[in-house]
């Protein structure tokens, strides 16, 4: 049995189930997705940012 | 209007057809069901919408072309382009030279202690910037008011308590509030570092009152503020050289983090968006194939009835 039909029989089919994988399935992506954003958006603006000369001025 | 488009749509607006037919009778985009007044409706919308749009435009060009003062030319600001956050450094930079040369005339009221917090400055030396300026407040117990050192949460100090007292010691002039000034003037940070840095001797012909300077930036070329940036005409406690251009560009990019804090968490939306709309195309773009395919791939056989 192939992993998509398990998942498939086991999560898609009832609609409990599949609510539930829709919530962690949306929060996982938006962290994920929230994460690789600013990653991106830290290494085009690297040394630009706040975080990047902080730690001239914190002792 | 209402009735003027009910006329023109005719009952097709009102005409339900169910919940497949729009797919089947509807794909056709030749222009055969159309009315003559609807046709005439849509050429004439067309028509006049494209000619005031480039009324518009001409009006606007036009108008740019007929001012007297030179046009800044664009520099390349580190915070130009689509996913750029602003230099930080440079706003910090730009915090001391508004603190030591443009504070002596111009209020940035806008501008709170706390919003330095974890953009230019930590929490620490925010607070001591604060506590740096005497802040009126009041009325106390006794109805009086009263100095106090600053706090996090108070707006940087006016020079001057209001207007008419600025025009009164600035030979009439008004200086300008600087909270939003980047956006509020033509050209942005490019016209700001133009003008501070632009002051020349008026031409032969240009005749200035008393205490007006002359900078081909400002429009009317007649400024009643002086030049003020000068080479080492501030000190910048991180070290680096405090040249006239380099005051004028920190200072500048220090307005335009004033008038624009939210800059840096645009500058992350437009990779946010750009991420999630790129996706979302691609599962539309997968559905639109996907609810279409048995309407492309159907086909038609003509079967002619045969006689028994």
């Amino acid at each position: 049995m192939s992993l998509w039909s398990t998942l498939n029989r086991g999560v898609f089919k009832r609609t409990s189930t599949f609510a539930v994988a829709i919530a962690a399935g949306s929060f996982f992506f938006e962290r994920a997705f929230d994460v690789a954003s600013v990653t991106i958006f830290e290494s085009i603006n690297k040394g630009k940012l706040w975080k990047d000369i902080k730690h001239k001025y914190e002792n | 209007m209402a009735a003027t488009v009910g006329r023109i749509c005719g009952a097709r607006l009102f005409k339900n057809y169910g919940i497949v037919s729009p797919q089947v009778c509807q794909l056709s985009t030749s222009t055969q069901g159309w009315t003559r007044n609807r046709k005439l409706f849509l050429s004439t919308l067309g028509v006049v919408g494209g000619g005031v749009g480039a009324l518009l435009f001409a009006l606007e060009q036009s108008v740019q072309a007929s001012g007297s003062e030179a046009h800044p030319p664009h520099q390349p600001w580190s915070h130009d382009g689509w996913f750029k956050s602003l230099d930080h450094a440079s706003v910090r930079r730009g915090y001391e030279v508004y603190k030591q040369v443009c504070k002596a005339c111009h209020s940035l009221q806008y501008i709170a202690f706390r919003n330095l917090v974890n953009v230019t400055h930590t929490e620490e030396e925010a607070k001591a910037e604060a506590a740096d300026v005497m802040i009126k407040d009041g009325p106390d117990e006794e109805g009086n008011y009263f100095e106090r050192p600053g706090k996090l949460s108070d707006y940087l100090p006016s020079p001057y308590p209001n207007e008419n007292a600025a025009r009164a010691a600035n030979n009439g002039a008004y200086p300008p509030d600087l909270s939003l000034i980047c956006s509020g003037r033509k050209g942005g940070e490019d016209y700001i570092f133009s003008l501070l840095t632009g002051y020349v001797d008026a031409p032969a012909g240009i005749v200035l009152r008393e205490g007006q300077n002359y900078n081909p930036y400002f429009p009317g070329g007649a400024i009643s503020m002086a030049q003020v940036l000068f080479n080492e005409a501030a000190e910048y406690s991180d070290g680096t050289p405090a040249t006239a251009s380099q005051l004028a560009k920190d200072v500048a990019t220090f307005l335009r983090w004033c008038s624009e804090p939210e800059l840096d968490d645009r500058r992350l939306m437009t990779i946010k968006a750009i991420g999630i709309f790129s996706f979302l195309t691609a599962i539309i773009y997968y559905m639109k194939r996907h609810k279409w395919s048995t309407l492309k791939s159907r086909k038609l056989a003509y079967k002619p009835v045969t006689k028994n």
